[in-house]
């Protein structure tokens, strides 16, 4: 199941400059050689989280390929994000072995608690809500992944405890360095 | 007397279910010096529902542990090693004594997975004490013939393991006979199909087979390039997979002028970006390209005109891994297990309702039954059996009666479903087929890259009957519509996505008709799965007042005060299910 991607973001995200210098290195491993449009991509969106409008020009300059062709490319795959997204994506598996042992719920429960829909991220930047093919890690079905963790065997109260925990540890790390400065 | 080995089974999965955190705690056992031993990790057994996976060897021979939370770790460790007590509860394999859990493992054959589980993947010189490497080296010393390897290959009747079930030999044939200054070898690891893990356990257990089988293919077809396709949701095999290379480079396994000859191969890794038509092999050349990851028409076949327009060779991850064996070991030996025209072993990833889910490798030939019930313990809570998903989007729903199918290729496409990559999603009466086929077209429906219009617009327009269908909204003709449309996409699309997209509805519609005839006509859901077709009731003598249904209904459909008999009001009601789930003493009826 892919996320539903929101191609129109908000006019304040597009204006923001973004400094692109980041993507120096990369391009310069990658500019000369043969199909490496889609490792260009990636690197991209694993320095930003997402693949910003202005890199695609940025790769555009550097490889001859046309905007056009690598925008394709891009909305193509389902691992390429055009729009920012959450600190903590939350990666709900919908592969067959989790939606016979009920995934939908999960999805709800987590929809519910952070009320955001699917593919959306919360005002506060903090949480992505994803649905996913499978993680493979099928006989723990319902399986979610929350960043790098893996969680197994859940059910929508078990999830939404997970994430609420993570909620907690993160106010009370944001409050520790409050009192710190 | 030799130091007691304590191995830890890192694969994803066992990761998971937490042995990650397992394994911290042993080494903080070791830095306390409460115990004493060597401290080893490995990978994936097979055995995912008892992750994870602690093994001992010591002087009683191994054992091996499930369940070993980073909690209990400590007590079954030092029962085992200070006291000498193996706990027999939570003993789940064991060399010189029986457990429980032995029926999972009695019927398997493992040559796919010979090593998984079995060493560290990260570790060449552990793989190479397992005969990692012997077989190529052995064809290059000797300078055994392409015909030759091609002929090995053809006896042992090994066939793609990625679901074609295309004659191995034959493949490599046509791409050796295609003359060019420049071949490619390709592994196809990107697996998509929900529900099959097969590829990800092998790359993540033993990825020094993999990389032997394809510079087997590669010596046979003329090739010094290999290419691994491998998904990004598989960050693991990825990266032991790197590991593996750079290992191997380093000991000269991999590189230029291979055991003093003129053979030089190389091996890259590309990541795939999350599409399933790339699992199609035109689909999948585009994609390393750099290109959209959409199928062309055939021919040329990649025998012909493959990656780079030179000719190329695409094997599956498991294909792959039975090549050194057989090649080690003989055809004859390969051939030996099977049916007449399938030979060899097949993994099967067992998922869904079942008991022991885990990774299974059995002889082609054995019955469903045997998979299901013999390794894989039976229906979870004794529930009734009800149909086995085979093949993932693609394949179809074998139901309980066919339950004796044997698992080979043509037994398997006979009953309209096909072996695939060799998914088993294992349902029981609570799984609703109806909505099981509207999650595969849903998917595919999703996956389609567009490029064919009757996949395109086709799964689209079924999806929309189904979902009818499931909101009880579905009309007298409708199944007519669905098996009209199928037949069309089935008959007009370029590659094995759209042409096998409609199996799902297909087999369901085949074997569980009267439960779309229930929905449709009744409007009932038999397995209680559509909301939609589903009433709420309140049982009079379970209802204890409690009032908690009525404080939870969001549209307070639920009427009564503390103590006494709760109703729902019907017209109101939006079959949410929530007071189902709230109610404590189950006392909310569904029908």
């Amino acid at each position: 199941m892919r996320i539903t991607r929101i191609v129109n973001k908000p006019e304040s995200l597009t204006d923001e400059a973004i400094d692109l210098s980041p993507m120096d290195a990369l391009i310069e491993k990658y500019k000369n050689k043969f199909g490496s449009l889609i490792p260009l991509l990636q690197g991209t969106q694993s320095l930003f989280g997402y693949v910003p409008m202005e890199a695609f020009k940025k790769i555009a300059d550097a490889t001859g390929i046309a905007v056009a062709d690598i925008y394709g490319v891009a909305t193509f795959y389902a691992q390429f994000r055009l729009s920012p997204v959450g600190k903590n994506i939350i990666k709900v598996c919908h592969g067959t072995a989790c939606h016979v042992q009920n995934a939908n719920s999960i999805t709800d429960a987590i929809k519910d608690y952070l009320n955001v829909n699917d593919g959306e991220t919360t005002p506060d930047g903090e949480f992505t809500l994803e649905s996913v093919a499978c993680l493979g890690c099928c006989s723990l079905a319902p399986v979610m992944m929350v960043g790098e963790n893996t969680f197994g065997k859940l059910n929508g109260k078990s999830a939404v405890r997970i994430i609420k925990d993570l909620k907690n540890q993160l106010c009370n790390a944001e409050a520790e360095e409050k009192t710190k400065n | 007397m030799q130091k007691t080995k304590v191995i830890v089974g890192l694969g994803s999965c066992g990761i998971a279910a937490g042995a990650s955190k397992t394994y911290s705690r042993l080494e903080a056992i070791l830095a306390e010096g409460k115990m004493d031993f060597e401290l080893a990790r490995t990978s994936c057994i097979g055995m995912c529902y008892k992750e994870p996976l602690v093994e001992i060897q010591d002087s009683k021979g191994k054992i091996i542990y499930g369940d070993m939370t980073a909690e209990l770790v400590e007590e079954i460790l030092s029962a085992h090693i200070l006291e000498g007590k193996i706990d027999t509860e939570k003993a789940v394999h064991a060399e010189k004594l029986a457990t429980k859990e032995d029926s999972f493992f009695k019927g398997q054959v493992k040559i796919a997975l010979r090593n998984c589980g079995y060493m560290d993947p990260e570790s060449i010189d552990e793989a190479i004490e397992r005969d990692a490497y012997k077989a190529i080296e052995q064809l290059v010393t000797n300078k055994i013939s392409s015909e030759n390897i091609i002929q090995t290959m053809m006896d042992s009747g090994l066939r793609g393991r990625g679901g074609g079930g295309f004659s191995t030999g034959l493949k490599w044939k046509f791409a050796y006979q295609n003359e060019s200054d420049q071949k490619y070898i390709i592994c196809n690891a990107d697996e998509g199909d929900p529900g099959a893990f097969m590829d990800r356990s092998l790359l993540e257990g033993d990825p020094h087979a993999v990389l032997e089988g394809m510079m087997i293919g590669g010596y046979t077809i003329g090739a010094s390039e290999g290419v691994i396709y491998c998904r990004a949701e598989y960050p693991l095999a990825v990266k032991r997979l790197n590991i593996a290379i750079g290992q191997a480079k380093e000991k000269g396994r991999l590189g230029s002028n291979l055991f003093g000859s003129k053979f030089s191969f190389n091996i890259i890794v590309k990541e795939g970006a999350g599409a399933f038509v790339c699992g199609e092999e035109t689909a999948l050349i585009a994609s390393i390209e750099g290109q959209r990851g959409m199928p062309r028409k055939r021919p040329p076949f990649p025998a012909v005109s493959g990656l780079w327009g030179k000719p190329t060779n695409i094997n599956n991850v498991e294909t792959w891994a039975n090549i050194p064996w057989i090649i080690n070991q003989g055809a004859a030996a390969y051939a030996a297990y099977g049916t007449e025209k399938s030979k060899g072993t097949k993994v099967f990833a067992l998922t869904g309702k079942i008991k022991n889910g885990g990774l299974v490798e059995v002889p082609m030939g054995v019955t469903i039954n045997d998979i299901i019930f013999k390794s894989g313990g039976g229906i979870q809570n004794n529930k009734k059996f009800k149909a086995v998903q085979l093949g993932g989007p693609s394949g179809g729903c074998i139901p309980a009666e066919l339950g004796d199918t044997i698992v080979d290729y043509d037994s398997v496409n006979a009953t309209g479903a096909i072996m695939g990559s060799g998914g088993m999603v294992v349902m029981d009466e609570s799984t609703c087929m109806i909505d099981l086929a509207k999650f595969f077209l849903n998917f595919t429906q999703e996956e389609s890259c567009g490029k064919c219009t009757f996949c395109r617009v086709g799964t689209k327009r079924m999806l929309e009957i189904l979902e009818r269908i499931t909101d009880g909204k579905g009309q007298d003709g409708d199944i007519e519509k669905l098996e009209e449309l199928a037949d069309q996409i089935k008959n007009n699309s370029l590659c094995g996505l759209g042409q096998t997209a409609p199996n799902p509805v297909l087999t369901t519609l085949k074997y569980f008709r009267q439960e779309y005839e229930a929905h449709i006509y009744d409007k009932k859901c038999p397995a209680k799965v559509c909301k939609p077709l589903l009433t709420y009731t309140i049982d009079a003598e379970k209802c204890t007042g409690c009032t908690v249904c009525a404080k939870k209904c969001p549209v307070n459909a639920i009427e009564g005060s503390r103590k006494t008999l709760h109703t729902v009001d019907q017209k109101i009601c939006i079959q949410c299910g929530e007071c189902f789930t709230v109610c404590k003493f189950e006392a909310v009826l569904v029908d």
